[in-house]
């Protein structure tokens, strides 16, 4: 299972974080700070593979992650979850991202992040794996993007 | 991908002038995270969001603001708190929002519920209805949202209130539904198994879903149910091997495919399902052969997600039952991997290598020179990968270089948490397989110094009871220990200030206990060494301790050195070491007194321990009398404190008088205990308790009061000493200073590599791989310490793994049913009506059970006349010999047959039936197998058996109903029986209704009683699982049995007739002491501490059911006393 999702920039600064496990508001804020102080003293071409440091943890669990241009995106994830599996869901994660935003940036994932939340509910819940097919999360989260346009058009012509 | 992200943090001031419309809506939230990236100091920061804080306080409490307001302040507060702020005023809000506003606000709402709040909080009650609500809407929307909160945050009480509910969307038209109904019914049974329990059916139902996204999220279910118990849901195996084929036949949408790989992540959850079912089973494993076969085939190497799958199978192949075919591709695919350039690859072929090696050491062979380049990789992961791989692989052979590899590693690292993890194995290494003394004194310094105040504390504790205990020559023991004392004294002699507390520790012990062994040295030297530690500022309090008692041990006519010490104490801030430099003092001036107190030749083993410190009970009882308040035992203080409610101790008259627990000895309720337990200082007592390892320290307590108050008594120390020559230790350590030095040192040179390779490497050729298969088979250990139980995973694991296997079918009748006979014939007119029909000798009976039993036990075999008219309840009838109870056996149903069971007793007869009973040992029930014998030349019908009891649950029944029972002939009905809660005894009773004529209904009834012993399931783990088990557990219970004495090894015997009469699993005994686990059917866990206590037996039970000590103790109690 999938016990939290991190993603913080190149200077640890938190993006979006979601826990599937109860942590206290101290707790999380120290495995954030934890995972970007293990995750960027690595170097870019080794693996994307990191035993848990001791928060989040220990042995048990493991943090794969994946570094785009100004993102670390981190899974930590139990010893069910296969490596690679995880690794290519931040991928489709963040391909969705891209397609959902057009052209996804840091700014993004800032100024939406309720629908960033939204994208990751579709992809993941409750810490298990719900969808790893793109088009299907797409469609659900444009569902909701049409609501709120039309919310958005319906109040413009209200004002008019 | 890297250009996806390339906008950065410049783009900023484009991208609001890109923004229309909708920007109004977020403006305040853009504004503040314009404001914070332009902030440069934390401090600002902190004030920025105060202020937006106290902002968004008073918005939220303005009376004008809008849902739609409300949503865009709950993403601020939302920002703030991933941020690390608390915004707590906000979470009501949310819930408000999320309970009044639209779609849109509902999800806002929900998602800061989700974010907010976590399963425990109050304010999460608020939301129930809401839920509720939403999952009856028709908008699907609502509906999703409210299952991804019920899967997200849901309060556990209130499962019961949205179940029904969310098992209506399994059946709900919209795919996506049913699928998160699916995953959300799967978080209801992880946190709350038994209240989904009914729903298996349904779960079979979205396995075959028709949407295949349906039936992949429920195989989320079945890998945790099939990781569980693996038995039950064998025959799935041929539909999930169904699936996989028709995944890789390319059966499912396109849509599902990833990179043109057909539904990679459904194959991992199916390959790992598969290996499950396999595991150790090969009948299962025959069915998957084929479609592993085809996976390894189909996946060829072109995308990341095709090795994801292709290391899922490599790793079922070894799981399952071996077949040699697949086993060959296996371990190419594997090769590949380590070979790969891809780093990724790289790693999951170490982990799969470390995995496989265990079954085919040959494997690591192969690629030697891969792992040795691996282990100079710069990568941090891949190395200690590396390390874990050549932890398995060791022997006596390589330990030298492996050892030296792990410790070259942890120098350079800095992370805790690996340290911590490998220093231990290293440790267990240097144990297990060091070539000598002088090898294995100076890995553990390294060791100590390197892993420092980090060390699990019993790598120590370990270590220095090897040294005390020694093994069987007495020679040996004394090298070692010399060599540990001159190793120590060149350390102290260095600079000392950096080494860790627990490493001094473990110096100053040594050097008191084993530095008279060293003739060669002064003892001023010792003494001076010591007393320079006791300078440093950086040395703690407590291994000031260890210090100090160590120097009480050293002295023999060195007073003057002593006193000036003792005098410089006397003025310490310290009580505890201001007491111990008293009694230093006193020891040094009466000799006869130290004497007396450290006698220098009394061996280990002969200590006496009064670990009930029954010394102490004159004491205990005055003070009771003084108006003490009685001595509690800190969980049950705790427990106490958390509830009203107390463990009785003393539940039942059989007990021996509780002598204080031995618990009561690391409870610093006297400081001086402190002091005097020689060099284990009280604080490392406490803690080798609380880690349950051992009793290492309690060893060395004597009697410390007497009745003229404290007796300044010490421990004896070391066994009397054949001083070796002084000629022999030099020759021996030459030699084994001679044997480290060809260490190879690794260097980039590929010869160098080679060289490396074959030291590494050694002792896995094709004629010994067996050596490192299993640990057990690898060369005796060099330091056969005494076992103990809780110990770590090291020492000679060989007779670890003992497994109980058939402790059920040696049970005797004990504690089983009563039987009254009711030979009554009541007419009765139809079969609705038995129920009512008024028994009043059925009460009779069950009120007299109790009395009866000790009586039954004795007269088992007492055969009471076939008068069939006795109309005494109480009657104690057995009127199947054994030899009938066998032929009933034969009458089990097949897949019965093999059960382990009971004699077969009868239970009630009339002229024309009997019922007799057998009870049938499942793990996961009870099998009550009910008999019916139709006695008569006719024909008996409408036969109906029924059985109640409050205090069981009734898991399923078979046959006890029957149309019709031949003359002359037997039926069987069973039933399955569960116990959630235990209970001492439980009785049950039963009618059986048939008639003989049409329309003449005769009743027959029945009672018995089954005891908590008939539910208690061996539970087989290993010590190592025990100890861990053992710190989990919080209710516990101790108590002296009686100790059967009559046989030659007390112990073995006593817990041999524990086994026989309950079904224990005796996991390890051990010297005086044996650890023993059961568990009540499937569910709560019971693990036994037993030791012997002079002529009694302290038994120590813990179980995570509060009850359940109880009854076992209970039963433990009564099989002893029938013994």
């Amino acid at each position: 299972m999938i016990k939290a999702i991190l993603i913080f920039n190149n200077h640890g600064k938190p993006r979006l974080s979601k826990f599937y496990e109860h942590y206290t508001e101290d707790t999380e804020q120290q495995i954030i700070r934890e995972t970007f102080h293990l995750v960027s003293k690595r170097d870019e071409n080794i693996c994307n593979f990191l035993e848990g440091g001791l928060l989040i943890g220990g042995s048990e669990n493991k943090l794969i992650y994946r570094h785009y241009a100004t993102l670390y995106f981190v899974f930590c994830v139990d010893s069910s979850e296969s490596e690679l599996g995880i690794l290519d869901l931040i991928q489709v994660f963040v391909e969705t991202l891209d397609k959902c935003f057009e052209n996804v940036c840091e700014l993004d994932l800032i100024f939406h992040m309720d629908k960033v939340h939204n994208i990751l509910a579709e992809m993941v819940m409750g810490g298990m794996v719900l969808e790893t097919n793109m088009s299907e999360i797409i469609t659900q989260a444009e569902a909701h993007n049409k609501m709120e346009k039309s919310e958005v058009r319906a109040a413009l012509l209200r004002s008019d | 991908m890297s250009d996806v992200v390339e906008k950065t943090l410049t783009a900023l001031p484009g991208l609001f002038e890109s923004q229309t419309g909708a920007a109004k809506i977020t403006n305040r939230l853009r504004q503040l995270i314009k404001s914070i990236t332009e902030l440069t100091s934390k401090h600002e920061e902190e004030n920025l969001i105060k202020r937006e804080l106290s902002a968004i306080k008073e918005q939220v409490s303005s009376p004008n603001t809008t849902m739609k307001q409300m949503r865009e302040i709950m993403v601020r507060a939302m920002y703030c708190e991933m941020l690390g702020y608390d915004a707590s005023f906000t979470y009501i809000h949310a819930i408000k929002l999320a309970q009044q506003g639209g779609v849109l606000e509902k999800r806002v709402g929900y998602l800061a519920v989700s974010l907010f709040l976590n399963e425990g909080h109050e304010l999460l009650l608020l939301l129930v209805n809401t839920v509720l609500k939403d999952l009856q809407s028709t908008n699907l929307i609502e509906v999703c949202m409210a299952l991804t909160v019920v899967a997200q945050v849901f309060p556990k009480d209130m499962i019961p209130a949205v179940l029904p509910l969310v098992e209506d969307k399994l059946s709900h038209p919209k795919e996506i539904i049913r699928r998160k109904a699916v995953l959300a019914l799967y978080k209801f049974y992880l946190i709350a198994p038994n209240q989904v329990q009914h729903i298996h059916a349904k779960f079979c139902k979205a396995l075959s879903d028709k949407d295949p996204g349906v039936m992949a999220s429920s195989l989320h279910i079945y890998l945790q149910l099939i990781r569980e118990s693996p038995d039950s849901y064998k025959d799935l195996t041929g539909s999930f091997v169904t699936i996989l084929k028709q995944v890789l036949g390319g059966k499912l949408p396109v849509d599902f495919n990833y990179h043109s790989v057909p539904a990679p992540w459904l194959q991992i959850q199916l390959l790992r399902i598969l290996s499950l079912l396999g595991k150790e089973d090969q009948s299962t494993s025959e069915l998957m052969y084929e479609v592993l076969d085809e996976s390894l085939r189909r996946a060829e190497m072109n995308h990341n997600i095709t090795y994801a799958i292709l290391y899922e199978c490599v790793k079922a192949v070894y799981t399952i039952h071996p077949k040699a075919e697949l086993l060959e591709k296996a371990a190419r695919c594997i090769g590949n991997f380590v070979l790969s350039p891809k780093i990724n690859l790289k790693y999951l072929g170490l982990k799969a290598l470390t995995y496989v090696v265990q079954h085919d050491a040959k494997l690591a062979l192969q690629h030697q020179m891969t792992i040795i380049e691996c282990l100079d990789h710069s990568d941090f992961t891949i190395k200690r990968e590396t390390l874990e791989l050549l932890f398995r692989i060791t022997n006596a052979q390589n330990v030298t270089v492996i050892v030296e590899k792990m410790l070259d590693f942890l120098r350079s690292c800095n992370d805790e948490h690996t340290i911590i993890h490998l220093i231990g194995k290293v440790a267990e290494l240097a144990e297990k397989f060091a070539p000598d003394n002088s090898w294995f004194i100076q890995t553990m310094n390294d060791v100590f110094s390197i892993g420092g105040d980090l060390l699990q504390q019993d790598v120590p504790n370990n270590f220095l009871r090897l040294l005390a205990e020694g093994s069987e020559s007495k020679e040996e023991d004394d090298q070692l220990r010399l060599y540990a004392v001159e190793s120590y004294l060149t350390v102290l002699k260095g600079h000392t200030s950096h080494l860790p507390q627990c490493f001094l520790q473990v110096m100053s012990w040594v050097l008191g206990e084993y530095a008279h062994l060293q003739e060669s040295v002064d003892r001023r030297e010792v003494i001076r060494l010591l007393t320079q530690l006791l300078d440093q500022r950086s040395v703690s309090s407590e291994t000031r301790v260890w210090i100090l008692s160590a120097l009480t041990k050293i002295p023999e006519g060195q007073t003057d050195l002593i006193l000036d010490l003792a005098e410089s104490l006397s003025s310490s801030q310290d009580t505890v070491l201001r007491q111990q430099a008293q009694e230093l003092r006193h020891l040094s001036q009466d000799s006869q007194l130290r004497e007396w107190v450290l006698p220098r030749g009394a061996p280990w083993d002969g200590i006496e321990v009064d670990s009930s410190l029954s010394f102490l009970d004159g004491f205990v009882s005055e003070a009771l009398a003084a108006g003490a308040a009685p001595y509690k035992p800190p969980h049950q203080r705790q427990e106490e404190l958390c509830e009203d409610r107390a463990l009785n101790l003393e539940p039942y008259s059989f007990s021996l008088p509780v002598s204080l627990s031995s618990c009561s000895i690391t409870d610093r309720q006297s400081p001086t205990l402190l002091s005097v337990s020689s060099g284990l200082s009280g604080n490392s007592a406490e803690l080798s308790q609380k880690a349950g390892s051992s009793t290492l320290i309690l060893e060395g307590v004597k009697r410390v009061w007497g009745k003229d108050g404290y007796l300044p008594q010490k421990e004896a120390t070391a066994p009397p000493v054949d001083e070796p020559s002084a000629a022999v230790q030099p020759a021996s350590q030459q030699e084994a200073a001679e044997r480290i030095e060809p260490r190879p040192e690794p260097s980039t040179q590929n010869q160098d590599k080679q060289q490396l390779a074959s030291s590494l490497f050694v002792g896995l050729g094709v004629g010994s791989s067996v050596s490192l298969l299993g640990k057990s088979e690898a060369p005796p250990p060099r330091f056969r310490k005494k076992p103990r139980p809780h110990e770590s995973s090291s020492s000679s694991g060989t007779s670890k793994r003992s497994s109980d296997s058939s402790s059920h079918s040696s049970r005797n009748t004990t504690d089983s049913f009563l039987y009254g006979s009711f030979p009554e014939e009541e007419p009765a007119t139809s079969i609705s009506t038995f129920d009512h029909t008024p028994k009043s000798t059925t009460a009779n009976g069950l009120s007299q059970n109790k009395d009866t039993k000790e009586d039954r036990h004795a007269n088992t075999s007492q055969i009471l006349g076939g008068d069939m008219v006795i109309v005494r309840p109480s009657t104690i009838q057995d009127k199947h010999p054994p030899s009938v109870s066998s032929d009933l056996t034969a009458l089990l149903p097949a897949d019965l047959k093999d059960l382990p069971h009971s004699d077969v007793i009868s239970l009630t007869s009339d002229p024309s039936l009997s019922l007799s009973s057998c009870r049938l040992f499942r793990d996961e029930a009870l099998l009550l197998v009910i008999f019916i014998s139709n006695c008569t030349e006719t024909v008996i019908k409408d036969v109906a058996v029924q059985l109640t009891c409050e205090e069981l649950k009734t898991a399923s029944l078979r046959g006890n109903v029957m149309d019709c029972l031949e003359a002359r002939s037997t039926s069987v009905c069973h039933y399955a029986l569960l116990m959630d809660d235990p209970h001492t005894n439980v009785s049950l009773t039963g009618t059986v209704s048939y008639q003989t004529q049409p329309g003449h209904t005769n009743t027959l009834p029945f009672s018995g009683t089954l005891s908590t012993a008939d539910f208690i399931r061996p539970l087989v783990v290993t010590t190592e699982e025990y100890g861990k088990l053992w710190l989990s557990l919080s209710h516990d219970v101790k108590q002296n049995l009686k100790l059967l004495t009559d046989a030659g090894d007390p112990l073995r015997t006593t817990l041999n007739a524990l086994k026989d009469a309950l079904q224990l699993h005796v996991v390890d005994i051990i010297g005086s002491e044996g650890i023993v686990a059961c568990r009540l059917l499937s569910g709560a866990p019971c693990l036994l501490h037993c030791r012997v206590n002079g002529a009694a037996l302290a038994m120590w039970l813990r179980s995570p059911h509060p009850a359940l000590p109880d009854f076992i103790l209970y039963h433990c109690q009564r099989a002893l006393a029938h013994h």
